[in-house]
């Protein structure tokens, strides 16, 4: 995880990247600004994200009997079912039944859950070779980075660079058609995904009602990953289910849109057991890991549990304007944009990630496009509560004596009129000692030069509003 | 309009009174020639804000207590300023979400409390204030404003109503300028580049004005319109509603 250090520094460097900014813009047009016409093809009355936000706080709200019932269908069908209260441990169950099966090689599907467990670093540790099949996926795997998009890992590359990669690392010739890029790719997993013994995937949602996990994808990667290999694991955040068909339809149909600005895409795979007798392919082993990883915690909280809604599809950061700018690495973590910036701090310690709940405007265009309403600017400033004053409950200590300081003076003043008319003829006095070459303010001392670092301040006024009413109307008033 | 209050309290957001009253004695002609009759209470300062904005809720906590205070008996409330509105309206709900007597006066309060265009539109019903204004202007869409009280369309009605003045759309009117608050100063690298992308979409307008209903993004703009000597002027609103053929 990055630092607070490097957090202002990697993404002051990503705010000057204008590469960068226009790969992001496009999600930002495609997807993103694009996101509220799409939900209306869902309902044109009613606004469909309320319903879907309906859907998503009734399961939350009931989730011990949801994956109950969920596991029941899945273990009734031959498969495993694990309960991983931790990373640790959901690693540790991945590792044995990699173990068991002598495994040499996994094949894996896009899955963010695994980046926050730390998988793949753990199978290469045991010696395991992990490949990602997912394009995006696979690419900054090549690169040897992490993901930037929840939804599109690679956006931050140009086809360009993707082309200089696959030449470097696959042996390819040149070229930067996207078409042959992509059959390069295919070329190089296929003959993996025919080696593997071990397939893991993430799944997008699940049904209780039916006892399957959902997964989407437009590549057709996740299909072969999840019924070639013998053995098939499938990782699940424990908050990423629907209780009814019903209502994993209503989920599906907003997140294919949210995600990708499709109606549906290209392949929905239902994934809940191993191959049965009558079934042509598949694996003959199953695995379901429910990851909770710091999620009860969540849940347990009024405050905070609407983010266990959430259902991943990565439109919030296609309009944030910060992350628009600084692209999801300058987060350091796994899941960036707004949504990182909530859900990190509450599973990673909010003193430790304080940079993710202040980097942000508040400007609420992510809850705008949330296709299930999520008030990510309501638990942002929450998290700020926290970190203002302290909060045992979740272990936080007051970020900032100093600060807090600051800010008990100011209301002290605020609190009184005369205090505050005070301050404004000294701020009169001092101000003219400070350089105003344009008639602004060129340099403020302190904290405050954040601001005059490439903006001017505003001078104050010869006589405020409140003075000047008193002056000439304070009798009638 | 039926329910037209007589009685107009104002509600100066505490940056117009300090460093850009012009903002609000422009306000404060538009309202008078719509027969409005104006009182200031003397005692105000500022919403709280900055402080609720910050995490530090309570600090913010005793200055919306005193806002009740001030303001409680005013028939109607009328600010120039979207954010301070939306920190009324809803905001002071979430700080006294546990305190029942505090919650009920704010609930109080804000349900009388306006946006300058949206009192002007929405209660008086008035588009067309009158005004003369030459040239072209944009308009920036306030994030809390926007998201917050959804005021898009007032604003916008009214400017379409001044003569001599032609409204330019910029793309992404809706997007933040990157100012909120402390964030500005924590994280000028960041504010800047989103600043920096807000004045390249009023520029390429044409327009040689950006007006909006928020002095702290417009402040925020103009910050780096000074810093930069960029052919842009700024100017609040109100003072658009208030210009006059000369
Ligand atoms: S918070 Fe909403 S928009 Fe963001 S990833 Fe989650 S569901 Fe999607």
């Amino acid at each position: 995880m990055n630092s607070p250090e490097d957090y202002r520094s990697s993404a002051g460097k990503a705010a000057a990247d204008t590469r960068l900014h226009s790969a992001l813009a496009k999600m930002r047009d495609k997807v993103g600004r694009n996101a509220l016409n799409l939900y209306t093809q869902v309902d044109a009355q009613a606004d469909p994200r309320l319903k879907a936000k309906d859907v998503r706080r009734k399961v939350v709200n009931n989730l011990d009997v949801v994956l109950t019932s969920l596991a029941a269908k899945i273990t009734g069908r031959g498969g495993h079912v694990h309960f991983a209260p931790t990373d640790l441990d959901a690693v540790e169950y991945c590792l044995g039944v990699a173990r068991r099966h002598g495994v040499r090689r996994v094949v894996k599907g896009k899955s963010m859950l695994s980046e926050e467990i730390g998988l793949n670093a753990a199978f290469e540790a045991a010696g395991i070779e992990t490949v990602e099949t997912d394009l995006g996926e696979y690419i900054v795997q090549l690169k040897g980075e992490t993901p930037s998009h929840i939804i599109a890992p690679a956006i931050h590359y140009s086809r360009e660079q993707v082309g200089e990669l696959f030449a470097e690392k696959l042996g390819e010739p040149y070229t930067s058609d996207p078409p042959t890029l992509t059959a390069m790719a295919r070329k190089a997993l296929r003959e993996k995904m025919l080696t593997a013994e071990m397939g893991v995937s993430g799944g997008n949602t699940a049904c209780a009602e039916t006892g399957h996990v959902t997964i989407v994808s437009n590549e057709g990667n996740i299909r072969m990953s999840s019924t070639m290999p013998r053995v098939h694991v499938v990782l699940l955040g424990i908050e990423k289910v629907a209780a009814t068909l019903e209502d994993h339809d209503v989920l599906l149909r907003m997140l294919t849109r949210a995600a990708a600005g499709q109606k549906i895409s290209t392949y929905v795979s239902y994934v809940g057991g191993p191959r049965l007798e009558d079934e042509p392919d598949g694996p003959e082993e199953f695995h379901l890991v429910l990851v909770d990883n710091g999620r009860t915690r969540i849940l347990g909280d009024p405050d905070f549990r609407e983010v266990l809604h959430c259902i991943r599809c990565g439109c919030c950061l296609n309009v944030c304007p910060v992350y628009l700018k600084i692209g999801g690495h300058s987060y350091g973590t796994p899941y960036c944009g707004p949504i990182g910036a909530v859900f990190t701090p509450l599973t990673r310690g909010v003193n430790e990630c304080h940079h993710l709940c202040q980097g942000e405007t508040l400007c609420g265009a992510c809850k705008q496009v949330c296709p299930v309403d999520n008030d990510l600017p309501r638990m942002l400033s929450l998290l700020r509560a926290k970190l203002a004053d302290g909060d045992p409950r979740w272990n936080v200590r007051p970020q900032s004596r100093g600060t807090k300081a600051a800010f008990a003076a100011w209301a002290w003043i605020m609190s009184r009129r005369p205090a505050l008319d005070l301050l404004l003829r000294l701020g009169r006095a001092v101000q003219r000692l400070l350089p105003k070459p344009s008639g602004w303010i060129r340099r403020l001392p302190g904290p405050l030069s954040g601001w005059t670092r490439g903006r001017d301040f505003p001078p104050l006024a010869k006589e405020s509003f409140t003075e000047r009413w008193a002056r000439t109307r304070g009798r009638k008033a | 309009m039926t329910n037209r209050p007589k009685r107009v309290t104002l509600f100066i957001q505490c940056i117009i009174d300090s460093c850009f009253p012009d903002a609000a004695w422009a306000m404060v002609r538009v309202l008078e020639k719509q027969g409005v009759e104006l009182v200031h209470p003397k005692d105000q300062t500022c919403c709280g804000q900055p402080a609720f904005n910050a995490g530090y809720r309570q600090e913010a906590a005793r200055l919306a207590e005193r806002f009740l205070d001030v303001f409680e008996d005013a028939e109607a409330i009328v600010c120039p300023s979207g954010s301070c509105v939306n920190m009324v309206r809803h905001h002071y709900a979430e700080l006294f979400e546990h305190q029942p007597r505090l919650l009920a006066r704010a609930e109080a309060v804000a349900a009388k409390t306006w946006e300058f265009t949206e009192y002007l539109v929405d209660v008086l019903g008035v588009t067309d204030v009158g005004a003369f204004w030459k040239g072209q202007v944009t308009y920036h869409d306030s994030c809390h404003l926007l998201r917050g009280l959804g005021v898009a369309d007032q604003p916008r009605a009214l400017l379409r109503q001044v003569r001599g003045l032609e409204l330019v759309e910029m793309t992404r009117s809706d997007e933040c300028c990157g100012f909120g608050g402390t964030f500005a100063v924590k994280y000028p690298e960041i504010s800047e580049a989103l600043l920096e992308t807000k004045l390249a979409n009023v520029q390429s307008t044409g327009a040689e004005t950006v007006t909006g209903c928020d002095m702290g993004c417009l402040m925020h703009m103009q910050g780096m319109i000074t810093r930069r000597g960029l052919p842009i002027q700024v100017r609040h609103i109100a003072e658009i509603l208030a210009g006059e053929e000369r």
